[in-house]
């Protein structure tokens, strides 16, 4: 078994680990970094549970190899909220009840931010068109795209 | 006197009568006195069964008193999800 | 000690406000801990070998390559969990399901497992396994499987509820008849009568978290189970007997549970894990993949439904039929009997018979899915009855509720309903706005009503007041869907304190009494029930400490508005006191102050809905597209708004799901051809609209704050609700789903349109 020492930056902080050369970045985030609010629901790419930030572009962890992130930045669920304050898209998610059983809710949170910083002012179709690679099975989506309405106006106020 | 009515697979062991009379004040009497005169029901009530008093579903409480004259159905006990 | 349970017309405070869940910030910050989100030390990674074979007799595993590889801890194949059922053959399915025995029975059914030290080891493990199969003849379609030539998949399965009893065995599991009146005759009396045969296909719950547990089993037989689990007692008991463990010495926790839906109400993999972790007498983590969870777990039946409904011209039904036919999987079920008797549940009919068949196939066992049954026999009654108002020339909503089931009704399925809201759930959808509005080209409008039984059970919940006058609340069935936020809430509104003074907690089995699983919708029925009586049993001490620290007698003390209050002319000088106070004097006035309750929580109330949709369908493609959605339902007390809201809105969109494009797909040779997400296609956000509530509330007469189970209900509607959208848009019957783009291509072009 050949392996790797990936040299990354986590949520703002240097780290680094080493990990078997065809593991994926979703499998060392949880199992070697222990960032567990990076989620599986399918290992395939299909339902965005373990969306990240990789130099800032939005990729499913579990389509990434581990080695490849060495060099580059990540940014997952863990690193949203700022200290003691919530990121915006949290508070209204938690407000809005835009969560049930809340397993999707990093992957939607982190596809939301990433909307988000592109577009401050997106359209209904828009959220829904760039959270269509989130599955969330409890809510029928309605929720979380009135929670994405909601922090999107909030961050334009500041 | 109560009526008791079966449904479903239970008629079938209960010689395939829609209703029979019973006498019984709580669940449990009224089950262990049908198992005595029906046996193959008894199957059933092991795997679990569930008593209909006046509408309201009763599946675990066997302590549950019947009111005399109350409509009583015997159901298969059901699932959820 | 017993409680009346009856409605009471309480006032409230805090009931029905949209307060913040008390497990959000854990859940929007990656906290939270889920199924696969637990490690202990020394861990193994367990994976399961699954047969590529639909149906085939297992001849040899030869697990010795396996076991000498380096960093195999454990190998387990079916013999090394011997059949300590007692002759229980229910039991004895749910551990042949686990690990085939002799015969794999399906397309992913377990045959071997591993443990070792890491990921890379245990997959190497199971493919050093050598399994000798000897493929037998398979059936995976439930019409098909009924046939006298099938290929019978259990030699001990013979038809119950037939006379005589049959003779030879078969794959019909039993008959099951419900009904009442004359139906011949009342069909004799129709002026019109309307036949017709539906067909649904298999679906999965489709939770985004796949099935995992974390297990420990020492050499003193005391064990560790962390699960995701929908019942963490039931899992227990279950894993408990299936491996010979004493139940106390099991603990079993229940994890943050990533969707349910009936799916994680039963054992599937958990006792392989624990008798791994016996073997290796270390931790084992066994995480299922989305292809296992595709391939092994809980889908719903696939059916096929014939309807038949008679009726006069003035509207009125003189007699309704139907046989269904449901697909259960490798082991015997009751889904075809719970179609049975949900099938014509809305209904005040004086002739009904509906007669449900439970039948094997090789395909993995059938689990719940909310509202389980319901929904397909829902699509073919609710399509018929569209079709039966469009012969007699009524509106279908007038015609449906002419017919409704009111109080004093006679269910189809026996007994007699109490106050009921499938009438107030009728005139609401037809007085709503969205009936009224326009529709364009290629569009069309549909409705349909659904009904489902809600349970209550066996509960139990711990009250515990701290020093400082917080309050920590232990219950014992599973939050699947924001209910901590709803026992909060009435917790606190007993107390009459703040909602922000009281933590919910679920408690793990060693730790509370037994609380059935957190299905058929008693989530917030029946731990709320136990949460009140729990939280008045703490006000009753808060009165003896309250009196104890006014030396008076306890009968001249009251609970008011979250304090104690002294009555009458002797102590009115007295001030109150609030629970924070007499909290802070606990270890003085007598120790701890804590509530308890355990109740058998019956009477759950039955519960209905009715749904309007509108589509638009793309005549080119097929594909159809939901342009706008309505859900009327009874909630009898919604506690928490937008978790009542949220059930009536997730059930929607997993119906529409399962309306337009879900079905598991198999091929002739009897493997499933679309094991993942991106063939089983669930609905995503671009596909939905903003999904429009009404809650109702009546009352449920046995609770004391009138509240319903919301859980299952709204999965039951959207099937014929959008079958009947999608026939009206396109002018043709559809009776098959999912009406997937080319099944809705294939009925145009068979009707030549």
């Amino acid at each position: 078994m050949s392996g790797f020492l990936v040299s990354t930056k986590i949520n703002g902080d240097a780290f680094q680990f080493a990990c078997p050369s065809e593991e994926t970045l979703l499998d060392s985030l949880r199992n070697r970094v222990g960032l567990t609010g990076v989620k599986e629901g399918c290992g395939t790419g299909d339902c965005g549970a373990c969306s990240i930030t990789l130099d800032g572009s939005l990729v499913c962890s579990c389509l990434v190899l581990a080695a490849e992130a060495d060099g580059r930045e990540i940014g997952t669920v863990e690193g949203l909220s700022d200290g003691m304050k919530l990121h915006p898209l949290q508070e209204k998610f938690i407000e809005h009840a835009a969560l049930q059983c809340g397993i999707c809710t990093p992957g939607f949170l982190i596809s939301a931010k990433a909307l988000l910083e592109k577009n401050p002012k997106p359209s209904e179709k828009e959220i829904r068109y760039a959270l269509a690679g989130n599955l969330c099975r409890c809510t029928g989506y309605d929720k979380i795209v009135r929670a994405v309405q909601a922090a999107a106006k909030e961050m334009r106020k500041k | 006197m109560l009526k008791v009515g079966f449904t479903g697979a239970l008629r079938s062991s209960v010689n395939g009568h829609a209703q029979v009379d019973a006498q019984a004040s709580t669940i449990r009497e009224l089950l262990s006195g049908l198992v005595q005169r029906y046996p193959d029901l008894a199957e059933h009530v092991d795997q679990g069964i569930a008593v209909a008093l006046d509408g309201e579903i009763y599946r675990d409480d066997w302590s549950k008193p019947i009111p005399d004259g109350s409509a009583v159905f015997l159901l298969p006990r059901i699932q959820g999800g | 000690m017993s409680h009346d349970t009856s409605y009471t017309k309480q006032k409230f405070k805090l009931i029905g406000s949209r307060v913040n869940r008390p497990d959000g910030i854990d859940k929007v910050t990656g906290r939270a801990r889920y199924g696969a989100d637990a490690s202990a030390p020394g861990q193994l990674v367990g994976k399961v070998l699954r047969s590529p074979h639909a149906h085939a007799l297992i001849k040899k595993i030869d697990t010795t390559k396996a076991e000498k590889l380096p960093g195999v801890k454990a190998v387990i194949t079916s013999a090394d969990m011997p059949d300590l059922t007692g002759g229980n053959r229910s039991m004895l399915d749910i551990l042949e399901n686990c690990m085939a025995r002799g015969r794999a029975l399906y397309d992913g059914h377990a045959v071997a497992a591993v443990a070792a030290v890491d990921e890379q080891t245990a997959r190497q493990a199971l493919k050093l396994i050598k399994v000798t199969y000897k493929r037998l003849p398979h059936v995976t379609d439930v019409d098909k499987a009924m046939l006298p030539g099938a290929p019978v998949i259990h030699d001990w399965v013979f038809t119950s509820g037939v006379d005589p009893k049959p003779e030879k065995a078969s794959n019909v599991v039993q008959r099951n008849q419900f009904g009442h009146g004359d139906v011949e005759a009342g069909f004799a009396e129709a002026d019109v009568i309307v036949e017709k045969t539906f067909k649904t296909e298999q679906t999965h719950q489709g939770y985004i978290e796949p099935h995992a547990c974390l297990a420990t089993v020492g050499p003193d037989g005391h064990g560790d189970l962390w699960v995701t689990t929908q019942g963490h007692f039931h899992f227990r008991q279950v894993c408990a007997a299936l491996i010979g463990m004493d139940v106390a010495k099991l603990k079993v926790t229940s994890s943050e549970i990533g969707g349910g839906f009936g799916g994680k109400t039963h054992v599937w993999m958990e006792p392989v894990a624990l008798v791994l972790a016996r073997e290796a007498n270390r931790p084992v983590k066994l995480v299922m993949s989305r292809e296992e969870v595709f391939k092994a777990t809980g889908p719903t039946s696939s059916t096929s439904v014939d309807v038949k409904i008679g009726a006069k011209k003035n509207g009125t039904i003189t007699a309704a039929a139907a046989e269904l036919r449901y697909q259960g999987g490798a082991f015997p079920g009751i889904w075809g009997m719970l179609g049975a008797m949900t099938s014509f549940a809305c209904y005040d009919l004086k002739n009904v018979q509906s007669v449900g068949y439970d039948v094997i196939c090789n395909r993995p066992k059938v689990a719940a899915y909310r509202a389980p049954s319901a929904p397909m026999a829902a699509f073919g009654i609710e399509s018929t009855m569209d079709l039966v108002a469009e012969e007699i020339g009524m509106d279908p909503v007038k015609f449906r509720i002419k017919n409704a089931a009111k109080e004093g009704t006679q269910a189809s399925y026996g007994p007699v309903y109490g106050p009921i809201g499938i009438g107030p759930t009728l005139k609401a959808a037809q007085n709503h706005p969205h009936m009224k509005a326009k529709l364009r080209k290629n569009q069309g409008r549909g409705m349909a009503c659904g009904f489902w039984f809600n349970f209550g059970g066996q509960t139990c919940t711990d009250l515990n007041i701290g020093v400082d006058g917080t309050v920590s609340l232990a219950v014992g069935t599973v939050d699947v869907g924001g209910s901590r936020a709803s026992l909060g809430l009435i917790a606190a509104e007993e107390l009459g304190i703040e909602y922000e003074q009281v933590k919910v907690h679920i408690a793990d089995t060693a730790s509370l009494g037994h609380n059935d699983t957190t299905e058929g919708s008693r989530g917030t029925f029946s731990s709320g029930m136990a949460t009140i009586f729990a939280a008045r049993d703490a006000k009753d001490e808060l009165c003896q400490r309250a009196a104890k620290m006014w030396d008076i007698p306890v009968s001249a003390v009251a609970w008011k508005e979250g304090k104690a209050v002294a009555k009458g002319k002797r102590h009115n000088n007295l001030a109150p006191l609030t629970l924070k106070e007499i909290a802070a004097k606990s270890p003085n006035t007598g120790g701890p102050i804590a509530g308890h309750n355990e109740v058998v929580a019956d009477g759950a109330g039955v519960s209905f809905a009715s749904h309007i949709c509108d589509v638009e369908v793309d005549p080119e493609t097929g594909a159809t597209k939901v342009i706008r959605y309505t859900v009327v339902q009874d909630a009898g007390k919604a506690i928490h708004p937008d978790y009542v809201e949220g059930q009536f809105q997730g059930g929607a969109a997993q119906g529409i799901g399962w309306a337009l494009n879900e079905e598991y797909i198999y091929g002739d040779d009897g493997l499933l051809q679309n094991a993942g997400f991106l063939d089983y296609r669930i609905p995503v956000c671009s596909d939905l609209p903003f999904i429009d509530t009404e809650i109702l509330e009546i009352p449920n007469p046995n609770h004391p704050y009138g509240i319903r189970g919301v859980g299952e209900t709204s999965i039951v509607p959207p099937l014929a609700a959008i079958g009947n959208a999608v026939s009206n848009a396109v002018g043709v019957r559809m009776t098959h789903v999912p009406m997937s783009p080319p099944r809705i291509l294939k009925a145009l072009d068979e009707a030549g349109v």
